[in-house]
């Protein structure tokens, strides 16, 4: 998901911070609904990554030619398939697992073709949406922008409820960041006093 | 009123005098290509665009020719000042095949061994072959290297063949509506329409220039059933659904459906200008086709050597060239860790959909080329 509001955006930059220091040069990565094409461009032009991207929606599609990605027009619900097993060092799916309809096959698809995934989400139990639903309101904030009538959000998630499914899948977390909303690194109840998560998972 | 992009244009002829080996086997001792070129080549000869022809083009892809306003190229849409294929920034080629029937050499043309026409005699020309000559071409206009080669169907294989021939001549290779070989199906269709033509008894085994007739009823059948291909349900339909015409349900075989009329009007059409030779030669090349086959069917492996960058496009509706036969390409690609970018284009009009001025379509293309290095 592309950032809209300005405080998204300067915290988009520290979410993808922490996924630009995880990526070594040369190292192959797949950013799966990759919107234009901005992290892939970071990464390409910083850390010298051969970088690919998944996008469904044409305008973005657009975007991503025009900024020179080697973008491929997919629906990720349909899995990654032709995509070989193996071939990316990070698979990248940045705010974008709340979306999806099809959860584990995702993740495992992802753990399929690369070697470790690099997963972000909005923490649903942020404490500012614990706050708002127990005023009565679904949570609107910087990570959670939208009204619950027009949401593209399919998957309402804590870390904790994250990290459960992990386990189930057998999942190794190999770190884990959370940032606030200004995207200041979180280090004390993350559940609670984090808005986004960032993983790296691997078998 | 002109509509077209570039304004009238005229058609230029090369003569080739070093014989050209076949991938069949035969030798071509010499040969022409026609061709047309819009725009101006730059000093560097860097900015140099090659549009490939699919089953039934040729070399007039854009502007009017000066005796008759109305005969606008066959992508004219997408060629011209400010449009994607941008005369102001490129200099494009459109070049008619070997083997055609629009004025490089094919099977009307003399036979040097007999004077008459080359008819059955001329031989089967591949992909391989195709790209092999257009690179004489570019000798010819001294384009070292193309900025891109362009074509849809047959004429996408052609672009990508264009990057395993000649990895260092072509930059940018722009596949549309294309596979990577065809199915059985496709086959299928190809054989059913040159069945039509070599059964029709004015064919005479491919010698009628002599008998002073034309296999027009055969080539009229082989039209009609590739157009049914290149159409999408949901298109016909839209288009003609089961509309009748004026006086119609006669209980009869006359034309009754709108889609029978189109049918046979396009069949007409192109009966009364296309080679029935040139038609069974262009349909083999598509058979053909395939990089894969030296390769273990392995089309990865196949492609590795390519140095070109990618842009494949398919189109939804397509059934004759799925979107599906496009991905094949491009898992290819990212498999070797090759740059691609690939767009699949909600479009209704079936195959035919690379041909039509579809907005973000042509805005794909137009984003694409705008980021080539001249």
């Amino acid at each position: 998901m592309s950032a809209t509001a300005g405080g998204q955006a300067v915290q988009l930059r520290a979410d993808f911070d922490l996924i630009a220091s995880w990526v070594q040069p040369g190292e192959r990565v797949l950013d799966l609904g990759c919107g234009d094409g901005s992290l892939l461009k970071r990464l390409i032009e910083e850390r010298g990554a051969k970088g690919y991207g998944v996008e469904l929606d044409g305008a973005e599609v657009l975007a991503a030619i025009g900024n020179g990605i080697n973008v491929i027009q997919g629906n990720l619900e349909q899995g990654l398939a032709g995509f070989d097993d193996q071939t990316f060092n990070h698979v990248v799916l940045s705010r974008t697992l709340q979306t999806v309809r099809h959860t584990e096959r995702i993740l495992g698809e992802m753990l399929r073709v690369g070697r470790e995934a690099v997963v972000s989400f909005p923490n649903f139990a942020y404490w500012q949406n614990r706050l708002a639903v127990m005023g009565g309101r679904m949570p609107v904030s910087e990570d959670l922008p939208y009204e619950w009538f027009d949401t593209p959000n399919l998957r309402f998630f804590t870390l904790l409820d994250f990290e459960a499914l992990c386990v189930k899948m057998g999942l190794v977390i190999r770190e884990r960041q959370v940032l606030d909303e200004a995207g200041r690194l979180v280090t004390e109840e993350p559940n609670f006093l984090g808005s986004l998560a960032v993983y790296r998972l691997a078998h | 009123m002109n509509k077209s992009g570039v304004g009238i244009v005229a058609a230029q002829r090369a003569h080739f005098t070093q014989p050209l080996e076949l991938k069949g086997g035969s030798v071509l001792p010499a040969f022409d290509l026609v061709y047309e070129t819009y725009g101006a080549l730059n000093a560097a000869k860097s900015n140099a665009i090659l549009v490939c022809h699919a089953l039934s083009g040729h070399h007039h892809v854009a502007g009017c020719t000066a005796d008759n306003e109305a005969n606008i190229g066959w992508w004219d849409n997408i060629v011209g000042p400010g449009r994607p294929l941008d005369t102001d920034r490129f200099f494009i080629v459109g070049v008619n095949n070997l083997g055609g029937c629009h004025g490089s050499t094919g099977p009307g043309s003399p036979n040097p061994a007999t004077d008459k026409p080359w008819g059955a005699d001329f031989p089967v020309v591949t992909v391989v072959d195709w790209v092999a000559s257009q690179a004489r071409l570019a000798d010819h206009l001294g384009i070292d290297a193309w900025a891109a080669v362009m074509g849809g169907s047959l004429g996408g294989m052609q672009a990508l063949q264009w990057t395993l021939s000649f990895p260092d001549r072509i930059r940018h290779a722009l596949v549309i509506a294309a596979a990577p070989k065809l199915s059985a199906e496709n086959i299928a269709f190809n054989d059913v329409a040159r069945q039509a033509i070599l059964t029709d008894p004015d064919f005479h085994g491919g010698h009628f220039y002599e008998h002073g007739v034309r296999p027009v009823s055969g080539l009229r059948l082989a039209r009609m059933l590739g157009h049914i291909t290149y159409l999408s349900d949901d298109q016909m339909a839209e288009k003609f659904g089961r509309r009748l015409r004026v006086g119609a349900g006669s209980y009869g075989f006359d034309v009754e459906f709108e889609i029978e009329s189109y049918l046979r009007y396009q069949g007409d059409k192109f009966a009364g200008v296309f080679d029935a030779n040139t038609y069974l030669r262009m349909t083999k090349a598509l058979d053909y086709f395939d990089p894969a086959q030296d390769y273990n069917d392995d089309l990865a492996r196949a492609l590795a050597r390519a140095r070109a960058k990618f842009l494949v496009v398919a189109f939804t509706t397509d059934w004759r060239f799925s979107p599906a036969r496009s991905r094949e390409i491009v898992h290819a690609l990212v498999h070797n860790g090759q740059a691609v970018a690939y767009a699949e284009i909600d479009s209704a009009y079936g195959h035919d959909s690379f041909l039509m001025d579809e907005p973000h379509y042509h805005a794909v293309v137009d984003t694409y080329l705008k980021r080539v290095k001249l």
